[in-house]
C-alpha cells in the first residue's frame, strides 16, 4: 500500500501564500496530473510530497508512514527533473545504479536491475555510454529509469517532458503511460498541457492560487466542472449568467435554459458552462436550449471550424463544429445555436 | 575566412587595377595575430630565453671575468647534495601547501556555492579576494605576530589555559605552510567556486531523491564535478609556492631554506646569475615532470 496523503497542508512565502490548506490523496497505482496556471502552486506541492520544502503546516503521508519530517533522502522517492539531472561524470549504467547503491545492492545483483531498467525504457546495451553522448529523448529515458530502478513508494514529476519537441514529447507519453502501467508507481505529475494531462492521467487536479479547485477522472473534470475557473483553464467553455425559475434559469434576455445540474434555490443567480462542441447550429427540430447569435470570427482549421459570435446582449460566445459539408458560415450571419440541458453545467464562480 | 574576404574586397572594388595584386590569406593572418605574438616574444619568451642562454655561461656577464659556455651550472645538484634535500623540502611545502589548500579551498567553495546567496555571497567572495589586495610583505609579517612566542595565539591560549606553555610555531616549516596557505587559498576557492557554480541544483536533488545524503553528495556528485577547478587551482598554487621566497625568509627563520630562497640569493647576493638560471629551469623541469605524469594518471583514472 504506497497511497500518497497530504493533509491540510499550507505554505506561506514571507506573506505571499502559496498552498492553502490542500488535503488529498493519490491512490495506490494511480496517475495524477496536477494542472494549472503559472504561479498556482504546483512545484511547490510536488516539492513538499518529495521532501525539498517543509510546510508550515500539515501532514505528508507514503503508505502509511508520516514523512512530514523525513529528510528526502530517508523518503524512497523516485524523480524526474525537466532537466535531465544526469550525473554528467558517471556512465549510463552507474547513473542507474546510484540508488541502487545506496540501498546496498552492488554487484551483479545491480547489474541486472540496470539492464533491466534500460530494457524497460528501450535503452539496452547504453549502459557504457556518457550522458553526453545521449540525445535529449534519451537521456530523459535514462533518468526515468533511474528514478524507478529503486522501486521507489512514489514516483514525481515535474514538467519532465516540457524541454522535448512536439513529437518526441508525444513518444515519450506513450512510453511514460506503458512504463507506468507496467510498474504500477502511483506517480504525480506536473505538466502545464491539458491535453497530456487528459490523455495520460486517472485523475487530474486542478490548482488555483494554492487550492485545489477540483480532482476527479478526466471525464468528470471535463465534462462536468465545477468552477467557473476549472471550465474555463481545461478546455474552452461559454457562460451564462441567469436566475433560477421553475427549475431552469432565466437570462437577462427571457429566453428560459434548462441544465440537469442541481440549481441553487429559486431566485438566486447562476452561471452555466457550456463547452463550445456541445453547442450546434440549430436546422428545423432544436435541442432543449437555443439561444440567437451573430457570427464575428470564422476560424478555419481544416476538420474543425471555430466561430466567435456574440448575442444581441453583447455576450461573447464560441461554437466549435465539424466540417461535415464543407460549409463555412460568413462573419455577419446570424444563426441560432442549440444544445441539450445534460451539457448546461450550474458552474460555482 | 573573414580575414580573406577583407583584405581581398579592395581588389573588387573600383579601384581594382591599381591594387589589382591580392594579398595572400597567410599574410593577413599574421598580421593580425603580430601583435599578440609580439607582446609574447617580448614580455615572455626574450626574457625567458635569455635566462635560459645565462643557464649556460660560467659567470654573471656584467664582470670583468672571461665568459665561456658550459654545462656546470646543471651539475649544481650532483657538486653541492645539500640541494637535493633543499629541493625536496621545497616539494613538500608545495605539496601540504596544495593539498591543505585544495580540502579548504573545496569545502569553501561549497559552502559558498550551496548555502549562501545573491548579496551574501558577494560580500563573501569579496572577503575572500581580500589577501589579494594587501601588500604580501604585510600579510606575511602579519603572521609573525600571530605566531611567534607570546604572539596573538599564544595570548589567545593563555585566556583560555593561563598556565599552558606556547604554542606559537615561528621558524618552523608549519609556519611556512600557513603564511602560503593564507597566500595562495583564494585562487583555489575561486577556481573551485567557478567549477561548482555551474552545477545544475537538480543535479544534488537528483542525488538526495535517490537516497544520497551528504557526504555521498559531497563525495560521490560535487568533488568529481569540481575536478577541473581542483586541478587549475593545484597548478596555479603549487608552482609559483615552490618557487616562493618571502613565506620561507620571513617565517622559516633558520630553517626557511628552499629553492626560492636558494634562487633568489644567486641574484641578489651570490651574484650568480647562471647558477640561479640553470636552478630555475631544473626546477621547472621538476615541475613538468610531476604535471606529466599526474596529467597521465587522472587521463587513466578518467578512462576506466
Ligand atoms: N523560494 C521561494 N520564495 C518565494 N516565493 C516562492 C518560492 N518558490 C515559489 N514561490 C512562489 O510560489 C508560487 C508558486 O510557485 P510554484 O513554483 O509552486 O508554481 P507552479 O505552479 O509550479 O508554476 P509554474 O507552472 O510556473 O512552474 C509562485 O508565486 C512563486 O513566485
Ligand atoms: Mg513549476
Amino acid at each position: 500500500m504506497t497511497n500518497v496523503k497530504v493533509n491540510s497542508v499550507a505554505k506561506t512565502y514571507g506573506t505571499t501564500p502559496v498552498l492553502a490548506d490542500i488535503t488529498t490523496e493519490f491512490a495506490d497505482g494511480s496517475f495524477t496530473s496536477l494542472l494549472g496556471p503559472s504561479g498556482s502552486g504546483k512545484t511547490t506541492l510536488l516539492r513538499i510530497i518529495a521532501g525539498f520544502i517543509k510546510p508550515d503546516q500539515g501532514l505528508v503521508m507514503i503508505g502509511n508512514n508520516d514523512v512530514t519530517d523525513v529528510p528526502v533522502w530517508g523518503r524512497n522517492i523516485g524523480m524526474m527533473f525537466q532537466s535531465y539531472a544526469l550525473f554528467p561524470h558517471m556512465t549510463i549504467a552507474q547513473n542507474v545504479a546510484f540508488g541502487l547503491e545506496r540501498r546496498g545492492i552492488r554487484g551483479a545483483e545491480a547489474r541486472r536491475q540496470v539492464d533491466r531498467a534500460l530494457e524497460m525504457v528501450r535503452l539496452p546495451g547504453f549502459g557504457d555510454r556518457t550522458p553526453k553522448q545521449l540525445s535529449g529523448g534519451q537521456q530523459q529515458r535514462v533518468a526515468l529509469a533511474r528514478a524507478i530502478v529503486i522501486k521507489p513508494s512514489v514516483l514525481l514529476l515535474d514538467e519532465p517532458l516540457s524541454a522535448l519537441d512536439r513529437r518526441l514529447r508525444q513518444e515519450m507519453q506513450v512510453e511514460l503511460l506503458r512504463i507506468q502501467r507496467e510498474s504500477g508507481l502511483t506517480t504525480i505529475f506536473v505538466t502545464h498541457d491539458q491535453e497530456e494531462a487528459l490523455t495520460l492521467s486517472d485523475k487530474v487536479a486542478i490548482l488555483d492560487k494554492g487550492r485545489i479547485v477540483q480532482i476527479g477522472e478526466p471525464e468528470t473534470v471535463y465534462e462536468k466542472p465545477l468552477t467557473r475557473f476549472s471550465a474555463e483553464f481545461l478546455g474552452d467553455s461559454n457562460f451564462l449568467t441567469g436566475a433560477v425559475e421553475d427549475g431552469a434559469v432565466r437570462l437577462a434576455d427571457g429566453s428560459l435554459i434548462k441544465s440537469t445540474s442541481i440549481l441553487p434555490a429559486t431566485g438566486s443567480t447562476v452561471t452555466l458552462a457550456i463547452r463550445p462542441e456541445k453547442m450546434a447550429i440549430a436546422s428545423g427540430s432544436t435541442a432543449e436550449n437555443s439561444i440567437k447569435a451573430r457570427i464575428t470570427t470564422v476560424i478555419y482549421a481544416g476538420p474543425v471550424l471555430s466561430y466567435h459570435l456574440e448575442t444581441a446582449d453583447g455576450l461573447p460566445l464560441k461554437l466549435f463544429a465539424q466540417n461535415r459539408d464543407g460549409t463555412v458560415l460568413k462573419e455577419g450571419d446570424e444563426i441560432s445555436l442549440t444544445w441539450s440541458a445534460q451539457h448546461t453545467v450550474a458552474v460555482a464562480d | 575566412m573573414r580575414n580573406d574576404q577583407l583584405t581581398l574586397a579592395p581588389a573588387r572594388g573600383p579601384s581594382g587595377p591599381r591594387n589589382g595584386r591580392a594579398l595572400p590569406p597567410w599574410v593577413s593572418t599574421t598580421a593580425l595575430l603580430m601583435p599578440t605574438y609580439g607582446w609574447l616574444t617580448i614580455a615572455v619568451f626574450l626574457p625567458l630565453l635569455t635566462m635560459f642562454a645565462f643557464s649556460f655561461l660560467s659567470a654573471t656577464p656584467m664582470g670583468k671575468a672571461p665568459i665561456v659556455f658550459t654545462l656546470k651550472q646543471y651539475r649544481a645538484f650532483f657538486d653541492q647534495p645539500y640541494l637535493v634535500g633543499i629541493g625536496i623540502t621545497s616539494l613538500l611545502i608545495g605539496f601540504w601547501t596544495t593539498l591543505i589548500c585544495a580540502i579548504l579551498g573545496f569545502l569553501a567553495a561549497v559552502a559558498l556555492v550551496r548555502s549562501t546567496f545573491g548579496k551574501t555571497r558577494e560580500m563573501l567572495l569579496i572577503l575572500i579576494l581580500l589577501p589579494f589586495w594587501t601588500n604580501g610583505l604585510v600579510r606575511v609579517f602579519s603572521w609573525t605576530m600571530v605566531l611567534r612566542e607570546n604572539g596573538f595565539l599564544d595570548s589567545l591560549l593563555h585566556m583560555v589555559a593561563p598556565d599552558a606553555g606556547s604554542i606559537g610555531f615561528l621558524y618552523t616549516r608549519y609556519a611556512i605552510v600557513v603564511g602560503l596557505v593564507h597566500g595562495y587559498l583564494p585562487y583555489m576557492i575561486l577556481t573551485c567556486y567557478i567549477a561548482l557554480v555551474t552545477i545544475d541544483d537538480a543535479i544534488i536533488e537528483a542525488a538526495a531523491s535517490l537516497g544520497a545524503r551528504w557526504w555521498t553528495i559531497l563525495f560521490k556528485i560535487l568533488l568529481p564535478l569540481a575536478a577541473p577547478g581542483l586541478i587549475s587551482g593545484a597548478v596555479l598554487t603549487f608552482v609559483p609556492v615552490i618557487g616562493s621566497f618571502m613565506e620561507p625568509r620571513i617565517l622559516g627563520g633558520r630553517v626557511g631554506v628552499t629553492m626560492g630562497t636558494v634562487i633568489e640569493d644567486q641574484f641578489t647576493q651570490a651574484f650568480n646569475w647562471p647558477l640561479g638560471a640553470s636552478l630555475s629551469f631544473t626546477l621547472l623541469a621538476v615541475v613538468l615532470a610531476i604535471f606529466a605524469t599526474f596529467s597521465g594518471v587522472l587521463r587513466r583514472g578518467t578512462a576506466a
